[in-house]
Order: C-alpha cells, then structure tokens, then sequence
C-alpha cells in the first residue's frame, strides 16, 4: 500500500489549486449561489486547457488515463475551492458508469465527448431515500424496436442540465436524452447552493437500453467509486475550513491576547487539523484501493464516507463557532461549506446508512 | 532488505520468545535479559544504533523490517523500552565519549535496565516545575528529592533523573540531568499502584544520594535541552513500537466478543462495532502514512503528537464501546473468566494513556503550537526565579 503522493501527483495538485484560486474566486462561487448560470468559459478551460474531464478516463477513449488518485487530487481542490462543476456528474458518475458496462458502442459515443468535456451527462438511480439500492421502482419495458421508462428518480445531481441521462431501471441501465419526451425535469431547491440537484419523472419516455451482464454488480461498483470521489470534495472542502479557521485565530485579537492563544479555542483548531490528517489518510488509502485493489473496494469505500462524511461536518460547524458572530453570517463563506458538508454528508445515504454499509462489508 | 526481514523472521521463529502472559513485570526480568542477550548476539538490537557502541549500524528501513515481523510476538521487552527508547538514544545524543562507552552496549544486551525519572507530584505536564534539587559536593552532587510515575524503577540499575541546581533563575534554567545509579543506599523504590489495581509505577525517594561529577549528562544547568531531547526520542519510540500482540479493545475482539454473546446482528451493536472499525482504522493508516513519509526522508516532528493523542482518544472509544458490546460480564464476571478480566483491565486502564508521556490537553497544545504556528499561551512564569514561583504543591516557601 503506498499512501504518499508522487511528485507528479503533487504537482497536478498544485497546478490545479492554482487554477481554481486564479479562475474561481469566492465572488465567482457566490454569483452562482445568487443565480447566475455556471460559467460555460471556465468549465471550457477546465475541460479544453486541463484536460480534466477526461483525466481519468482511459486514453483509448479520449482521455488522460490516469488513475483514481489523481482524480481524488483534482476533486479535493474542487470541494476546497467549494467549485460549481459538472465534473461530479459528467467525468465521475458517467464515465465511471459507461466504464463499468458491457456496451462498448455506448462508450465509444459517448466516453470521447464527455472527456473532452463537450457532452454533460449524469446518472438518476435514487428514489424515495437517496440510497443507491439496487431495487428500484422505475420500470422498463420493451416498446416496438425500444423501451420507455416510467417512475421518478430523485436527487439527480445536475439531472437539469445534463444533456444525456444514465437511468438505473428495474431491469438495468437505460440512456436518455434531455430533452427526450415524457421526461419532466424538476429542479429542487438545494440545501448546498453550489450543487444543482433535480427531480425527473418519466412517462413513457424513449430510452436506449445499455448492456450489461450484471446490472447490480455495475451499480455496486459506480457507488464505491462515487463513494471514494465524493469523499475527495469532502477532504478538500474540510481541509480549507480548518486552515480558515487556524487563520483566523492567528489574527483575530479578543481580551487583548490572539484568539487562538487561548486553550478553547486552539484545541478547537486541533481537533479538526486532526480530523483532517485522519480523514485524508483514509483518502489516500481508499483511492490507492480504486487503482490497486478492486477486492478491498467495497470496504474502503464504505470506510471512507464512513470516516469522512461526520468530519467534514463537524469541522465545518466548528468553524462557524471558532469564528463567533461573523462566521454565522451570509458575507463570510463559513456557511457556503457547512451548507456543502451537510448536503454531502446526505448524498448516496446518511452517516447511518455508511456505517450500516460498512457493517455489512466488515461481515458484523 | 527483504534478506534482513527473512533473517529476523527466521530467528524470531526459531528462538520462540518466552510466553509473558499472566507474569508479573519481576517475574519476566531474568528471562527478558537472557532474551536480549540472545538477540544482541543474533544481530537484532540497537538496530539504527552506530556500531562503535554496540549498535548494529543499520536505518530506519531495517528497523521497520524488524518491527513488521516481531509484531507476531509477545516480545519480553517492557524492562528495556525506557532504556532504548529515551535513556539511550539521549546519551548517544549529548553523553560524552566514557559515558556511551560504558553505558550504551549493556543496555543493548539487557545487562543493566534503565528508568526515567522525570514527573514529580507537583510536576506532571509542567516537568519543568519539578523540586527535587542536586546541590554541589566537592566533585560530585547530593541530590535530595521524590520522583513519581516512574516505569521499571523497581528493577532499574540506572536513571537518567532531572534536578534542579539553579533556583535562583527562572525554571527552564536551573535543571541539570544526571545519570543516577538506582543501588544508591539513598534511592528508594515504592510501587505504586493505580486504578487497575496494578503497580506498573513507582515513587522514588532521594536521600542524600551522592552522583559523581562525571554523570552529568549534558551541561549543568542545561537539563531543559537534554528533557526535550528525551522527550523527542520518546515521541518517535512511542510511534514505532511494536506494541502487544492482541488488544481486548481492538475491532476484532470486541466483534469476537459480541458474536460470542449472540449480540452482533443488534442494530446499535453494528453502528456501534463499525464507528469503531472507522476510528480504529483511521489511526492505523494515518500511522502508516506517518511512517512512509519518515521512510521518505519527511521529518514527523510535532506531527508524531497527533498519532498519540488520536491513540488515546480511540483507545477511549473502545472502553466505551466495550461495555455496550459486552453486556452483563462486563459488570461482573467469574473468578475463572480470564478473558472477561482481561478486558476489564484494558477498560480501567485506558484513562491512563490520556495522560501518560503528556496529557491529551498537551499533545493539542503541542500540535496547535508547532505544527499549526498558533501563538502560545502567554506564560507568566517564564522570566521568574523558581524560588519566587509558586509551582504544584509549593506552596510558597
């Protein structure tokens, strides 16, 4: 197991949070919080300059063909830089799904365009939790030479923008088109405003059918995998609330003395510098499992949210209290990553339901 | 390295450790020296020690290649881990030529066992209040004092013990480190025991002992430097011990545990046993991700903190855990039980590590000072005489 980065990764590391710091501003987050559309030009120069969408998508298909690794990098500065992408949606959910089903005319369409980062896609398989069962009730059946779907999926990350859909049926995966008929797109207001979520409902809508020998099995990997890349945003954005609030402390004055002098206060600053060396850790050892170890996938990725998922909440909540009044308003961006942590904590299942998960994986 | 590893293992196998279970610490003394002499001779002591002193040369690499394989035992070297985990390494560090001439390959062979004696009743997390004095006589000293929590004192031959020779600067300032011979007609040893109804601890009482010059180890009244050197090395010990065998608060005890009573299939159990499994698991990889990096060439420094307090914080998850898992034999169990009564005392002594090597409270200022560059504490003790100061149970002379 090797859980340090190379000098390669690091620099990937560094190029990209540059990036995000020159490109994406706070400003540029809070327009899309208050209802500006995402920034077509950026998500160009993140896909066409850096490549990113395609990074961890193999070569054969366009792609860089890196590893899970370094897609965890790229991620981590995304959730630092609390980034409003399609980059979860499309190059994670998507790519991960066509990647792992046996439909290599589905992947030869679509992979090249959703690498170069000109086809957004998503993927809708929650229902009434937002648990990834592999029982659903939408259902598929055959229509002339096609199928149409019938149901409703929730939480579809991007599920209102994205030009091509990946439906998990009750007989497998299924394409549809955006603006296919009898879809109804819904768009939800968000607990995390810097990530769109839609309802979709499906009425006898036209879908092509994905092959797949074992749907369930293709589900249960693209959970893990979603597991271990959602995890990353969630180390990122913890490891950026913690260094704000150990800068703040640093020059924040109160009784005459820096805040962070005092016990409460720095101990505070502690208890999430830890968090976070643990969490990332776990990071590194669950993204080192996705490129080395399909075996040990399921636990680790179960582990991963497990460990992660608390943390990033706590921290972020913490941050909010070690900053007194101010972190509690609308101008500080305390609240933007709480309101992250909170959302992320939920998506794919509750802290409960990923130890319930990990229960299972451990054999308890 | 794979040679070094096979080797050890093979020896290791070969030359089976003597069983230490259900002995007491005096019981295991002579077997643990014979145990040692064995393994000097074999090649696996002092194993990053410099070889003009009886160490065998080798780096961190072949300590972690010999750590990996005696992990599988119950190795008899708790008289010893004071010695080569602080005492030694500090003189290798600051002793002069005679003292790590006549100190260093006995303590490698397990002839003479060392202590440290440091904590004093009114100078636990604050080591630098400490009262027990060393005062001039002719060549040598005469020191006078008590010293607490000391480890293995009961059967120690050495200590590297701190005093205070200067009280009229402030308290950093005044401490010297000696090298005390614990025979001495004035030391004496008195087991103390703690909540596990154990005695792993000693006091120990000075009376008129007399130190040769020569044992300084350091520069007089240069003791604080020499304590941090110590500390240092007792930070990077703790992070690379072995570390027993079998732990009756690890994951896969309690599991075992809970199986046994037919209570694993009980919702809370579950969420409980896999919150566990998470913490547990977070600090073993963080753990080996401390150590990759050290084998990188990366300095741990303060960072070695955070695997100590984060140790102590999951070993407290597990006592807790342990009662919701265990049920009834965790409040009463049978005289036979021995497993029951094992991990009773793993339970009641889990507060202990808290505190222990540097409380939790301090470990975090430590991490928020030097690894987070938060500003300290103001001190108001900083620039006073220690005669002036009043410090533990000092009441003001």
């Amino acid at each position: 197991m090797d859980l340090l980065l190379s000098q390669e990764q690091e620099d990937l590391r560094a190029s990209v949070r540059k990036f995000f710091q020159d490109q994406v501003p706070m400003s540029r987050v809070r327009a899309v919080v208050d209802g500006a559309d995402y920034d077509g030009d950026l998500w160009k120069r993140m896909t066409g300059e850096l490549g990113l969408a395609g990074l961890a998508v193999p070569e054969s298909y366009g792609g860089a063909g890196a590893g899970h690794v370094e897609r965890s990098i790229v991620l981590e500065e995304m959730g630092r830089a609390l980034l409003p992408s399609s980059f979860f949606s499309s190059a994670v959910l998507a790519a991960d799904t066509l990647l792992a089903l046996d439909d290599e005319d589905a992947r030869a369409g679509l992979l090249p365009r959703i690498a170069s980062g000109d086809l957004l896609a998503t993927v809708a398989v929650a229902e009434k939790t937002a648990r990834w069962d592999s029982t659903v009730d939408t259902k598929a059946t055959e229509s002339g030479d096609g199928w149409v779907l019938d149901g409703r999926k929730n939480l579809v990350i991007d599920g209102q923008t994205a030009a091509a859909i990946i439906v998990y049926a009750d007989s497998g995966f299924f394409l549809v088109d955006g603006d296919a008929s009898g879809l109804t797109r819904t768009p939800l207001v968000s607990l995390d405003p810097t990530r769109r979520i839609a309802r979709l409902d499906f009425a006898a809508t036209p879908a092509k059918k994905l092959a797949s020998a074992d749907p369930a099995a293709v589900l249960a990997k693209i959970a893990d995998l979603a597991a271990v890349a959602l995890a990353a945003e969630q180390v990122g954005g913890l490891a950026r609330t913690m260094e704000m609030t150990v800068d703040y402390a640093k020059i924040r004055v109160q009784f005459g003395r820096l805040i962070g002098s005092y016990q409460a206060v720095k101990h505070g600053c502690v208890d999430s510098y830890v968090d976070w060396e643990l969490t990332s850790s776990v990071l590194r050892y669950a993204a080192w499992v996705a490129d080395n170890q399909p075996d040990e996938l399921p636990t680790a990725a179960a582990l991963v949210r497990a460990s992660v998922s608390p943390a990033y909440f706590q921290v972020a909540a913490r941050t909010i209290q070690l900053h007194g009044g101010i972190g509690y308003t609308w101008e500080h961006d305390a609240h933007l990553y709480y309101k992250r942590a909170k959302s992320a904590e939920q998506l794919f299942g509750t802290v409960l339901d990923q130890r319930e998960t990990l229960a299972d994986r451990l054999g308890i | 390295m794979t040679d070094f590893r096979t080797r050890a293992a093979e020896w290791l196998a070969a030359n089976k450790p003597p069983a230490i279970e259900g002995r007491s610490r005096e019981d295991i003394v002579p077997m643990a020296k014979d145990f040692q002499a064995k393994l000097y001779d074999a090649g696996f002591a002092g194993i990053t020690w410099p070889a003009a002193y009886g160490g065998q040369g080798l780096g961190q690499a072949e300590l972690l290649a010999y750590n990996s394989v005696a992990k599988d035992y119950d190795l008899p070297d708790g008289p010893f881990i004071i010695g080569m985990g602080m005492c030694g390494p500090t003189i290798l560090d600051l002793g002069t030529e005679e003292q790590k001439q006549r100190y260093v390959k006995p303590m490698l062979r397990g002839e003479e066992i060392w202590c440290q004696l440091f904590s004093e009743p009114g100078a636990g997390s604050d080591v630098a209040s400490l009262q027990t004095k060393a005062v001039r006589d002719g060549d040598g000293w005469i020191l006078n004092g008590q010293k607490v929590w000391t480890t293995n004192a009961q059967f120690a031959d050495f200590g590297c013990v701190l005093a205070r020779t200067n009280p009229d600067v402030p308290k950093h300032g005044g401490i010297t480190m000696f090298i005390i011979d614990m025979h001495d007609p004035g030391v004496s040893v008195r087991p103390l025991r703690v909540m596990t109804g154990n005695a792993p601890f000693n006091e120990v009482f000075f009376t008129d002992v007399h130190i040769p010059g020569d044992n300084v180890l350091g520069a007089v009244n240069d003791g604080w430097r020499a304590a941090v050197t110590m500390l240092g090395h007792e930070r990077v010990s703790i992070g690379t011990s072995v570390g027993p065998k079998s732990d009756p608060l690890a994951f896969s005890s309690l599991l075992e545990t809970a199986r046994r009573d037919g209570r694993d299939k009980d919702p809370a159990v579950r969420q409980t046993l896999a919150e566990l499994y998470v913490h547990q698991r977070e600090l073993q990889l963080l753990t080996i991700r401390m150590r990759q990096e050290a084998m990188a060439g990366k300095a741990i420094g303060a960072r070695g903190s955070v695997a100590k307090l984060v140790g102590a914080q999951v070993a407290n998850h597990g006592a807790d855990v342990a009662g919701t898992v265990e049920g009834p034999t965790a409040v009463a169990w049978d005289s036979s039980d021995a497993a029951a009564a094992e991990l009773a005392t793993s339970v009641v002594g889990v507060p202990g590590i808290g505190i222990a090597g540097g409380t939790n409270e301090v470990q975090k200022n430590i991490i928020g000072e030097r690894v987070l560059g938060l500003p300290k504490e103001p001190q108001v003790d900083r620039d006073v005489p220690f005669r002036e100061l009043k410090v533990g149970t000092q009441r003001g002379e």
